[in-house]
């Protein structure tokens, strides 16, 4: 019979780390069991060098191990030494596979057939997931890999690289400098890349730079190379190397496998915790980041707090002081749990929270206490937060004209649910209405929030219908009004390029579009002729129920889109009664109808809209566009965007596609739904309430967001040294002068602290952005979505 | 979809310097100095200010250039004001001048700027003419992206050259090792090589190709194919580099040269006030 620990940690990251080592400290009996042959995978495979930061700042550290920001070897010693001096039981190349049985008597199944017995189990294995292999016969070789660190480290090699999504992609090119190179895509696209890896690989193959064996699957790996199975059947390929980059399986299938729940089938899901982190099988703890908390210093906290409550030793919480100084606003003697029962009673849309999940939620929202009249945001505001109300009353203004002309919502309704749906600027004025409590909370926490919890999605997409067909639709229109057309509307949503309707179709309902954007395009002469463009706020498909015929033009999503549809009879029927809304949406019509002659004549125009969207500028909010007819390739623009931001342009000119003369270089778009912002552990994205989206300075450079960014617009840059004054550039000749790169020497690397960076469209420079206002033949300019049109026509 | 320089805020600037023009046009032709109009009377004194005032804010605009982020007039509008108040200098200078040249500092001065204004002009063509041309020419393809493209059809062709003899292999040799683009001033102005070696090398295997072996016919075909890419990537590129070197080069004249302006224009006004 095996050995039966008190506490079995599995993995051992930070989280896992400071738990084992925190339970060798007490003396309770455990063990650590690691998949690999050293600690720390995740910060183990981080770059050589990187500099790890100790963010949050305000959170003290508490755990046997030392931890602070330093270089990654440093810390990995740090905790080596630690982990040896504790004395602590540590199990290495062992995979744990399933966990059975129930608290008190746990069974570890280990890869190797063993298994580990304990009383507790502290789950860290983190998310990096498993690394999937090739699985097939001979792919121990040693050529066989599933990294690259530095392509310019092979040369003159035959190189096949396995797997046709980004990783992919990027290491083929990057390889294919000084080796020959074979992609194998078991697809016959690259659907699964970014546009511009996309872009770049199609065109790397038709040079002929890289060869590309599509629907092709490798067989087995050989002495010299590997079999792979073709459409024509199987060929033998000669190679000095194997690079597959298959991605990683999520853990999710395994934690499930141990019995823990998730609350729904979303990605981004957490399982549900207690406020001591026990799963919903007793005794299985989860902690790290895998209980959605990414950040080294919040794991080790939990390492420590999962050892004492397992010990009978309830700790503090660590955000406990954080929380209580939030609270303050709301009297002395108020406990930080029964705030949190009030806001659990009063607020319907968080009620569905665990403890644990409303701490976390409060940890990251802020509390205010407006008095009567303060402004809480205002229309055209950029911000996405939202707002709950736990006490008393906000009014919403909607109508710009009018502001008497409010809505007052009380006591457990929620504000702001619009701009966090679409990505785009306030649409009313939001006051309070008498002395309130109000938690603002910031767009990401909402997203995970909507992500984990499927009653608060509900609650927010059916209050927010009501509301956007009121403001984009019919502000003026009572609720009563509006009530046949918001029983009968439904939410519909397409991925990019999915058909909303096509031309000849029988028109059954108006979309109203709330987030997102689509393309409005005719068939002429049997070609696809792009009309339009329209954005999020606006409704589309009126024409077909006011005319009685067939739809006349097809509607394409130009990026994900979300839309409310109006069955076409409560349309109509709002229309009769309200004759002002009649008016308007008459007069659109008939603007529409002008404008689609006019571009059905200019074909060109059309093919410019299309060209912008394929770039992806349709979920752009303000995108940098270059007219190379004016262009004289000074790159100024880069020059004042690199002295205006530390010494590295956050624009590169030259690169990115032209179409006619429209230029779309590398540069941030300031995306509706930013996808950097998807992952970003210590929360430093964030979007101004003049919509710049900007990085802060609590990045800890882990470099997420600059692979979510299908635009690769984010650089990993470190600092450089100041520059001389102008004059005594000028006068003296000291140093770099203006627009010249202080950066090392490329080859030389940059030691030290590297922090993602990207456009800020200069928020914080008077005047605006640098690379516009520096641009001596105003070839460079910045256009929002609504201007496509314009553009399109002017340049057609 | 934007305003070049020369259109700025509907002819804003254009506008100013025509008005300046003519004012001074009209001061000249009512007024009736003693003696012959020259820089001394009152009149010639005002334009003379101005005009230095003129060059100095010329001048000013390289600065402005630099200071990135600062000011709060684009720089577009500073250069279309520059091209326009610079243009009107040739009338405030010659009028200032009164006709009187010599061989002296002062046409020294005058004879500077005018060479700084022509520059300036040929400018302004440059930026009106070669960015479209550029464009058109790269088809997408930077000049890094096209000399990736080349190297890659070098290996291709000494692959495709292989067994064809060692006559067409020095050819394709000298093609893929001593082509160059680019290089000194003047061969990135000429915008094409008359002894290319890529050019020499499609000639010469074309003209082998008729005498040659009949089981050499597939390979000497495909080595003709793709001299033949390589040769237009050659042309395209130099052409780039061409274009790149006309936008930039009359700077070299044009900078320089304002800064001798502002020197033989402190030298003339010193002789002015203190040898007259
Ligand atoms: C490039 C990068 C840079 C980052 N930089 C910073 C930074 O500067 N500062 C910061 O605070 N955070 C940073 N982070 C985030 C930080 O690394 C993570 O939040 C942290 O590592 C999470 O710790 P963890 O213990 O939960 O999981 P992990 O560190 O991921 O550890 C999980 C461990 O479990 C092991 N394991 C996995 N599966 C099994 C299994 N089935 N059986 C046995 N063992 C298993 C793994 O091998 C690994 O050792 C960065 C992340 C990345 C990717
Ligand atoms: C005596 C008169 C002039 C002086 C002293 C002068 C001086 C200068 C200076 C110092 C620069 C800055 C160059 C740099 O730093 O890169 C400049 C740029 C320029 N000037 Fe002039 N200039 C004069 C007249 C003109 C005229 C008449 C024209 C046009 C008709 C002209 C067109 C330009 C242009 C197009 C630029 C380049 C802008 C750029 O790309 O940065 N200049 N000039
Ligand atoms: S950095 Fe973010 S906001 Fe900018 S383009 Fe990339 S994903 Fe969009
Ligand atoms: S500053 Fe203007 S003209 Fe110069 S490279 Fe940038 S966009 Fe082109």
């Amino acid at each position: 019979m095996a050995e039966r620990f008190r506490v079995a940690v599995v993995g051992s990251g930070p989280a896992g780390l400071s738990a084992a080592a925190q339970a060798a400290e007490r003396g309770i009996s455990h063990v650590l069991i690691e998949r690999t042959d050293h600690l720390s995978d995740t910060i183990y495979k981080y770059q050589k060098g990187k500099f790890v930061m100790g963010h949050p700042e305000v959170l003290p550290l508490r755990s046997p191990l030392s931890f602070g920001a330093g270089q990654r070897e440093t810390v990995l010693d740090t905790w080596s030494q630690g982990i040896a001096k504790l004395k602590t039981n540590v199990r290495h190349n062992a995979e744990m596979t399933g966990i059975a049985g129930a608290k008190g008597a746990f069974r570890i199944a280990l890869k190797s057939g063993e298994t580990v017995e304990a009383e507790h189990v502290v789950l860290s294995i983190g998310l990096q997931g498993n690394i999937r292999t090739l699985g097939v016969p001979g792919q121990e070789r040693p050529w066989v890999q599933y990294q690259l660190d530095d392509p310019k480290e092979y040369d003159g090699e035959t190189i096949v690289v396995v797997g046709a999504g980004d990783a992919g992609i990027e290491n083929a090119i990057g390889l294919s400098d000084q080796n020959s190179v074979i992609i194998i895509n078991l697809g016959d696209e690259f659907v699964r890349s970014k546009p511009a890896n996309n872009a770049a690989i199609l065109k790397a193959i038709a040079d002929g730079r890289i060869e590309c064996f599509y629907k092709t699957s490798v067989a087995r790996v050989e002495d010299d190379g590997i079999v792979v199975k073709t459409p024509d059947g199987e060929a033998h390929v000669k190679c000095d190397r194997v690079i597959a980059r298959l991605g990683a399986d999520p853990p999710r299938k395994l934690v499930e496998a141990c019995g823990v729940t998730f609350p729904s089938q979303d990605r981004a899901a957490l399982p549900e915790l207690s406020p001591s982190y026990e799963s919903n099988v007793p005794g299985l703890y989860i902690i790290g980041a895998l209980a959605g908390y990414p950040l080294i210093k919040q794991a080790m906290n939990q390492g420590y707090e999962v050892i004492e409550t397992i010990l009978g030793n309830p700790v503090e919480p660590a955000d406990e002081p954080l929380l209580r100084k939030k609270f303050e606003g709301l009297g002395p003697d108020v406990t930080v749990d029964q705030i949190i029962q009030t806001i659990q009673a009063n607020v319907p849309v968080l009620s569905g929270l665990t403890t644990l999940q409303l701490r976390e939620f409060m940890l990251d929202s802020k509390v205010h206490f407006p008095t009567k009249g303060t402004v809480i945001f205002q229309r055209n505001d950029f911000t996405s937060s939202f707002y709950s109300i736990v006490e008393g009353a906000v009014a919403v203004q909607f109508d710009p004209a009018d502001p008497s002309k409010q809505v007052v919502l009380g006591t457990g309704q929620f504000v702001g649910e619009m701009s966090l749906i679409s990505g785009r600027r306030r649409t009313a004025t939001v006051v309070a209405h008498e002395r309130s409590v109000l938690i603002e909370t910031p767009r990401r926490s909402m997203i995970k929030l909507v992500n984990s919890v499927a009653s608060v999605r509900r609650a927010l997409d059916e209050a927010a219908m009501a509301r956007q067909i009121q403001t984009h639709l019919s502000p003026s229109s009572t609720t009563a009004d509006l009530a046949e057309v918001v029983a009968s509307a439904k939410i519909a949503k397409y991925s990019r390029g999915d058909v909303l309707f096509r031309e000849g179709d029988k028109g059954d309902g108006v979309h109203l579009i709330r987030s997102g954007s689509v393309m409005v395009s005719r068939q002429i002469g049997g070609r696809d002729i792009v009309l339009s463009y329209v954005a999020a706020g606006n409704y589309i498909g009126e024409m077909s129920p006011m005319t009685e015929a067939l739809r006349s033009a097809t509607v394409r999503a130009a990026v994900a889109t979300e839309t409310v549809v109006l069955e076409s009879s409560a349309f109509m029927g709002l229309l009769s009664r309200s004759p002002e809304l009649r008016k308007r949406v008459e007069t659109q019509f008939q603007d529409r109808l002008m404008s689609n002659v006019r571009m059905e004549n200019r074909p060109e125009s059309g093919n410019i809209i299309q060209f912008l969207i394929e770039q992806g500028v349709g979920e752009a909010t303000d995108v940098l566009l270059i007219d190379e007819s004016l262009c004289v390739r000074c790159d100024n623009c880069e020059k004042a965007c690199a002295e205006t931001h530390g010494g590295t342009s956050r624009l590169n000119r030259e690169a990115g596609p032209t179409y006619a003369t429209v230029h779309v270089p590398t540069s941030c778009r300031h995306c509706e739904h930013p996808h950097c912002m998807a992952d970003c552990p210590p929360d430093a994205i964030h979007r101004s309430p003049n919509g710049e989206v900007f990085i802060a300075d609590n990045c800890i450079g882990c470099g997420n967001c600059q692979r979510n960014c299908p635009y690769g617009v984010i650089q990993m840059a470190g600092e450089t040294a100041p520059k001389p004054g102008l004059l005594s550039w000028l006068l003296f000749g000291s140093g770099p002068g203006p627009g010249q790169d202080k950066r090392p020497k490329a080859g030389k690397k940059a030691e030290g602290r590297k922090v993602a960076v990207k456009c800020d469209m200069c928020k914080d420079i008077a005047g605006g952005p640098a690379c516009v206002r520096s641009c001596p033949t105003g070839a460079a300019i910045r256009v929002k979505p609504e201007e496509f049109l314009v553009i399109a026509s002017r340049k057609g | 979809m934007n305003q070049s320089i020369l259109v700025y805020r509907g002819f804003r600037y254009l506008k100013v310097a025509i008005a300046l023009s003519l004012i001074a046009s009209l001061f000249y032709v009512f007024h009736q100095p003693m003696q012959r109009p020259n820089g001394g009377t009152w009149l010639g004194y005002g334009l003379g200010s101005i005009g230095a005032g003129l060059i100095v804010w010329l001048m000013w605009f390289g600065i402005r250039k630099r200071r990135y982020g600062g000011g709060r007039a684009m720089v577009e509008e500073w250069l279309s004001a520059h091209v326009y108040l610079g243009l009107s200098l040739i009338v405030v200078a010659t009028l200032h001048s009164g006709f009187k040249f010599g061989w002296n500092v002062h046409t020294l001065a005058y004879v500077l700027m005018m060479t700084v204004i022509g520059s300036g002009i040929f400018g302004v063509y440059a930026y009106v003419r070669y960015p479209t041309l550029m464009t058109e020419n790269q088809r997408g393809a930077t000049l890094e992206m096209m000399m990736g493209q080349m190297s890659d059809l070098d290996r291709e062709c000494r692959a495709a050259a292989m067994g064809l003899g060692d006559d067409i292999a020095r050819l394709v040799l000298a093609a893929s090792q001593e082509t160059c683009i680019g290089g000194s001033v003047w061969r990135q102005l000429r915008g094409t090589d008359p002894s290319c070696p890529t050019h020499s090398a499609l000639v010469g295997v074309h003209t082998r190709a008729a005498a040659a072996p009949g089981d050499h016919a597939v390979a000497l075909r495909r080595l003709v194919t793709l001299l033949q890419r390589k040769d237009d990537l050659v042309g395209r590129a130099r052409r780039d580099v061409q274009i790149k070197a006309l936008l930039d080069i009359w700077l070299y004249i044009h900078v320089p040269l304002s800064f001798a302006l502002l020197a033989a224009l402190i030298a003339h006004i010193v002789a002015v006030f203190f040898y007259w």
